[in-house]
């Protein structure tokens, strides 16, 4: 097992370093140059550009600038935003957990539905049912989400009126963030109704971002089921007369968990993707919507910064997949 | 959404009968501050909730208009040669006490000292205190070669000594980036290692406090109990960071806040419909202009300037780019600006006239280059869109126009060249509402090669520009500026196209609010009714 | 459908019209994917007859007739079947010129990743090696963020527009071809027929594509069904963050990007575009799972 972890480290390494290159480059590739537009239409002097340049550090060789940056890497530091000046692992640490609190709250949703909605259409294969379900799956994964957004405020926030628009939480509560989460903070402040609208805020973000991950999943434990339920074991406990709900619940599912799972930990880079365009939509402060922000200010620290988190962030979750998989499934590892 | 607002109001209404009650007002405000620190940024939202709040500065301009009135300075002498400047400080002005820092001392020289040595001497500590501080409005308005020193005379005295004679120095003193902050807060950050808190926790003297930043959520603030003009009448302000314009109006009616800035032109009908809201409207302290290349042919013939002119339909622009939310120019310089010349005659909209004057002017079969900005900036939403309808206004002409654009870095470097071929469309908007701002930083003679995009250098309109900016009367300042808005006019160097309109809606119970021809989102003296 | 020979029959089989009939065989099986195949034929007609049925141009602005609902809604007009947009667009024109723009994209997307990805599939699995490593390292990096970020990102490097959003799309989508063909070929590279192309003296690249490529063309042919709306998708939502098209361009992300301001007063604006984006995407993803199914019973993935 010990090996097996090296030997993907081993390939995680390069990788990132790849991943670090290609994100360094893009400040280079993108067209114009930041520091003449910290002026606008105001003219700046070829003394102050110079200076400017100097102090950021963008008069010395690439390759300088590129080794100077990842040694920040390596100590944490991401670079300084442009536009405001503050450090860019700050500013990350500061969002992430709004991202965090929806990407859980959507994963909850796509598993708590998913799951059971694949098991009973694997049970009832090929009914009327099973079919209804997996076309409803296949449109959920074709979903475009924005759009799915939008819909889901026009009928929820528009016509019914039951769920906010925006934001994270009323206006009306304000409390210091203790852990980041909106729904912990909430409940652990003392202000009557703030759980309650942090967890109205949640609902609709929460569905939309959910809603792929929860179509794969069905369609994915569907698949798993109808594999396993055609074994030879399961058929011999079935055929020894336990009951259909131990044979399910015990043996079946069991087993079908581990592509499950699998599946479960591949949606992460799926939930970061969608959680751009969620974000966007319902105004949620995380890194989605700071990562587009930060496009159109042509921010390029924080650009290059953010991929290069972001990007860790889902190689180092594949990497926790692929040794969970190889614990629980040991055949994987040759 | 319904449900919320009920709780809102509910809310509102049992804390506003108690006896202690808490006003607390929501500016529904468009987009994230960079920083709490107004030296190091120039955007206006930066400004709003950071100089406008939480600061104040010794001139602070007069509410509603761009003319400058005392305020951390109660008074100020100039020297004859008009080069020295000293400023006595009003006495008895406290920074204000917070949770996170708690002040010794009153307002003194030390503070005003520190406030601008920062941003002026590259050894002074503070210079880099965030990577890259460049001090973008300092150097942009000049003030490193400008000022020679800054120095306390004594605690409630300060001295600023400049290199040459320059009027609009004290209208600057009433920008942002002017704005004092606390020696002893710095100090006390410096020592605790936490330098970066000066633009993360803002302590000022201004009319509210700091109380706290969720990023690019919500800005907590309330009124400074200390404020040297008396205390705020509402008790809480709050910045509700909301980016899409539509998504503002939709909190504006429905109570979620009081205020909003930047409203999609397509939504003000509607809001002006709303009895629950009421709007208000202002020219905008900018101009979108045509400047044609002066010194190349044809186009250093004023004939030919004024028929193109004549054959622009501006209001045709105003209406496709702006749906309305704005009006056409005539002056270089906007409407609420002091000593804009009211008499002006702008050149009427007459293709066949213009074509005639062309004609006489020995000028056929004309073909030029339109430059359009690739960017959407607030005295031209949509650069392109004007450069079509001015081809197609050209082409009645018998004027053959190609459109060409570059990325928004390479546009500004490549407009400035004094050899460019084509007339190019850009714009400016007002730092410190002084004419000479426009007039000399947009026409002047030093300006060729640089923001003179027109490369227009007329000795006429140089001198009384020039005047204007030595002498320190306003009534003689005036003058010269509508001199020199003539001699402009005359000479037709641009085509002015608009001045956007600042549109703002708010709840009819908003009262107190002055928008600023500044483009500032300041709420000072704001109060709800019921 | 257990029958796990159909694989083997397609390859040894020499005739196509048998294959052919067989193939249509399973995927007549499905029903979602010939109700897929149908709705796909009709969009495709409707794209290519766009100019000779809409009844509008669809930049056409009819300043009397802004913001009109459907013509079954109280204010509707007839001549606007799908109501009209803030400057008096026809919403139905605009869909049937922005389903040319969709599968265009979707066409040119797949094409782009599906050729690149089999020729550095191709090289990767059959020379291995150090080229192998550093192709699939490359890949590795491309898949290690999320794809539409990292569009975004590539678009804002190569200025928006449609072009760009392409390209940037089919890199993002590429690295799944190399992946599958470089799989594919490895498989392949030692069977029988192969070492007898290679003993005959067949030269190396006319081994890679005339003799091997042919016979891992079916997981292909599947994941370029899914990149296929997938680039529809993330062009869309490319569209939708302003990165994409440029107005005045019918295309449906941009379109609903467009009509995001109206979203609480004018529902005919926002709804239709993304409908037309879902239909599509899913009829091509119905196709997908039947194409799936019938090229070879033994994919069977999620």
């Amino acid at each position: 097992m010990f090996r097996f972890f090296l030997g993907r480290l081993a390939v995680l390494i390069p990788t990132f370093l790849g991943v670090s290159l290609i994100a360094f480059s893009f400040i280079r590739l993108l067209p114009g140059d930041p520091v003449a537009l910290l002026s606008g239409e105001r003219v700046m002097s070829p003394e102050r550009h110079a200076q400017i340049s100097h102090n950021l550090g963008l008069d010395r060789p690439w390759i300088v600038q590129y080794l100077d940056y990842l040694w920040g890497v390596l100590h944490g530091d991401f670079g300084t935003s442009i536009v405001s000046k503050s450090s860019v692992s700050e500013q990350f640490l500061q969002l992430f957990p709004a991202t965090l609190e929806l990407s859980i709250c959507a994963m909850i949703f796509a598993i708590v539905i998913g799951i059971p909605v694949g098991v009973f259409a694997a049970l009832k294969r090929g009914s009327f049912a099973d079919q209804t379900l997996m076309g409803v799956a296949l449109v959920g994964y074709s979903m475009p989400i924005f759009w799915w957004g939008l819909l889901l405020i026009i009928l929820f926030s528009g016509v019914l009126q039951w769920t906010p628009v925006s934001g994270r939480i009323s206006l009306l509560y304000f409390f210091p963030p203790v852990t980041g989460f909106m729904l912990i903070d909430s409940a652990l402040s003392d202000q009557a109704g703030a759980f309650k609208s942090a967890f109205s805020h949640l609902i609709l973000p929460s569905i939309v971002l959910g809603t792929i991950p929860l179509a794969v999943i069905a369609r994915q434990t569907r698949s798993a089921m109808l594999e396993v339920l055609g074994e030879d074991y399961v058929r011999t406990a079935r055929a020894k007369g336990l009951s259909p709900f131990r044979v399910v619940g015990i043996h079946a599912l069991r087993n079908a968990m581990i592509p499950v799972i699998t599946t479960i930990g591949l949606q992460v880079g799926v939930m970061l993707a969608g959680a751009i365009l969620t974000e966007t939509i319902f105004s949620w402060p995380g890194i989605g919507k700071w990562m587009v922000d930060s496009v159109f200010r042509r921010d390029y620290p924080v650009i290059q910064g953010g991929l290069l988190i972001i990007a860790g962030i889902i190689m180092l979750v594949n990497l926790a997949v692929d040794l969970l998989y190889g614990l629980i499934n040991p055949r994987i590892r040759h | 959404m319904k449900k919320t607002i009920f709780a809102a109001a509910l809310l509102a209404a049992t804390v506003l009968s108690g006896a202690a009650s808490a006003k607390t007002f929501v500016f529904c405000s468009e987009g994230s501050p960079e920083g709490f620190d107004p030296g190091l940024y120039t955007a206006g939202t930066t400004f709003d909730a950071s100089a406008h709040t939480v600061y104040s500065r010794l001139l602070e301009f007069k509410k509603g208009t761009t003319e400058t009135e005392p305020g951390l300075a109660e008074s100020w002498e100039i020297s004859d040669d008009g080069l020295q400047y000293t400023f006595k400080l009003r006495s008895g002005v406290k920074f204000q006490t917070t949770d996170f820092f708690t002040p010794t001392r009153e307002l003194n020289a030390d503070d005003v000292v520190f406030s601008f040595d920062r941003q002026m001497n590259a050894q002074n500590p503070w210079n880099q205190y965030v990577a890259g501080a460049s001090w973008e409005y300092f150097a942009g308005m000049g003030f490193p070669e400008l000022i020679s020193k800054i120095e306390k005379v004594d605690d409630l005295t300060v001295r600023f000594t400049l290199k040459r004679k320059e009027a609009p120095f004290l209208a600057n003193l009433a920008m942002p980036f002017a704005s004092i902050v606390s020696k002893e807060y710095a100090d006390s950050l410096d020592k605790a290692g936490t330098k970066e808190k000066l633009n993360q926790q803002p302590l000022g003297t201004g009319p509210f406090q700091f109380v706290a930043y969720q990023q690019d959520a919500v800005i907590r603030y309330k009124a400074n109990p200390d404020f040297y003009k008396g205390k705020e009448k509402i008790d809480d302000l709050v910045f509700a960071i909301t980016t899409d314009a539509a998504v503002r109006f939709q909190k504006l009616k429905a109570g979620e806040c009081h205020l909003m800035p930047y409203p999609n032109s397509a939504d003000v009908e509607s809001m002006k419909s709303d009895p629950a809201l009421k709007v208000e409207q202002q020219e905008g302290l900018n101009v979108a202009y045509l400047a044609y290349n002066t010194t190349q042919a044809p186009f250093d013939k004023v004939e030919v300037r004024k028929a193109l002119n004549m054959a622009i339909n501006k209001q045709a622009i105003v209406d496709a780019v702006f749906q309305g939310a704005a009006t056409p120019a005539k002056n270089p310089i906007p409407p609420t600006m002091w000593s804009y010349d009211e008499s002006t005659v702008d050149d009427n909209y007459d293709p066949e006239a213009a074509k005639k004057m062309l004609a006489d002017a020995g000028v056929s079969g004309l073909s030029m280059k339109v430059w359009a900005m690739p960017v959407a900036r607030p005295y031209m939403l949509n650069a392109r869109r004007a450069a079509e309808l001015i081809q197609s206004d050209f082409q009645k002409i018998g004027v053959t126009v190609e459109i060409v654009s570059y990325e928004w870095a390479e546009y500004l470097e490549r407009s400035k060249a004094k050899d460019r071929d084509g007339a190019v469309i850009l714009g400016w908007t007002g730092d410190n509402g002084d004419p000479d701002n426009f007039l000399d930083t947009l026409l002047g003679c030093d300006a060729v090669g640089g923001n003179n995009r027109a490369q227009w250098c007329s000795k006429e309109f140089d001198d009384l520009v020039t005047k204007a900016k030595e002498s320190s009367d306003q009534a003689e300042r005036t003058k010269l500026y509508q001199q020199a808005q003539a001699v402009f006019k005359k000479e037709a160097p641009w085509a002015t196209l608009d001045h956007s309109l600042a549109i703002v809606p708010m709840r009819k119970e908003v009262t107190g609010f002055v928008q600023s021809p500044l483009g500032d989102f300041a709420f000072d003296g704001v109060d709800i009714t019921e | 459908m257990a029958d796990t020979t159909a694989a083997e029959d397609v390859v040894i089989d020499p005739s196509r019209a048998r294959r052919l009939s067989e193939f249509w065989y399973y995927f007549s099986e499905n029903r979602g994917a010939v109700i897929g195949l149908v709705v796909f034929i009709i969009l495709v007609l409707a794209a290519v007859l766009a100019p000779l049925i809409t009844p509008h141009a669809p930049a056409m602005q009819y300043r009397d007739a802004v913001l009109l609902p459907p013509a079954w809604e109280a204010n509707g007009r007839a001549a606007y079947l799908l109501g009209t947009d803030a400057v008096g667009r026809d919403i139905f024109s605009r869909l049937l010129y922005g389903a040319q723009f969709s599968l265009f994209i979707g066409v040119v997307v797949t094409l782009l990743a599906l050729v690149g990805g089999i020729v550095v599939g191709v090289i990767a699995g059959y020379f291995g090696g150090w080229i192998d490593t550093l192709i699939m390292r490359l890949m590795d990096i491309i898949l290690a963020f999320p794809s539409l970020l990292l569009a975004l990102v590539l678009v804002a490097v190569l200025g928006p527009g449609l072009t760009n959003a392409m390209i940037a799309i089919a890199l993002v989508l590429q690295p799944h071809f190399v992946r599958l063909t470089r799989a594919a070929v490895m498989a392949e590279k030692n069977r029988e027929y192969v070492v007898a192309a290679r003993v005959a003296g067949a030269g190396s690249w006319r081994l890679m594509f005339r003799t091997i490529l042919p016979n891992c063309m079916a997981p292909l042919i599947v994941q370029a069904t899914l990149s296929f709306s997938n680039a529809i998708l993330d062009a869309a939502a490319l569209g939708f963050l302003g990165m994409g098209a440029q107005p005045p361009t019918p295309e449906w992300g941009t379109m609903l990007a467009e009509a995001r301001e109206f979203i609480l007063r004018a529902w005919w604006v926002v709804t239709f575009p993304g409908l037309a984006i879902l239909i599509t995407v899913l009829a091509i993803n119905l196709m997908g799972d039947g194409l799936r199914d019938a090229l070879d019973p033994k994919l069977k993935r999620s």
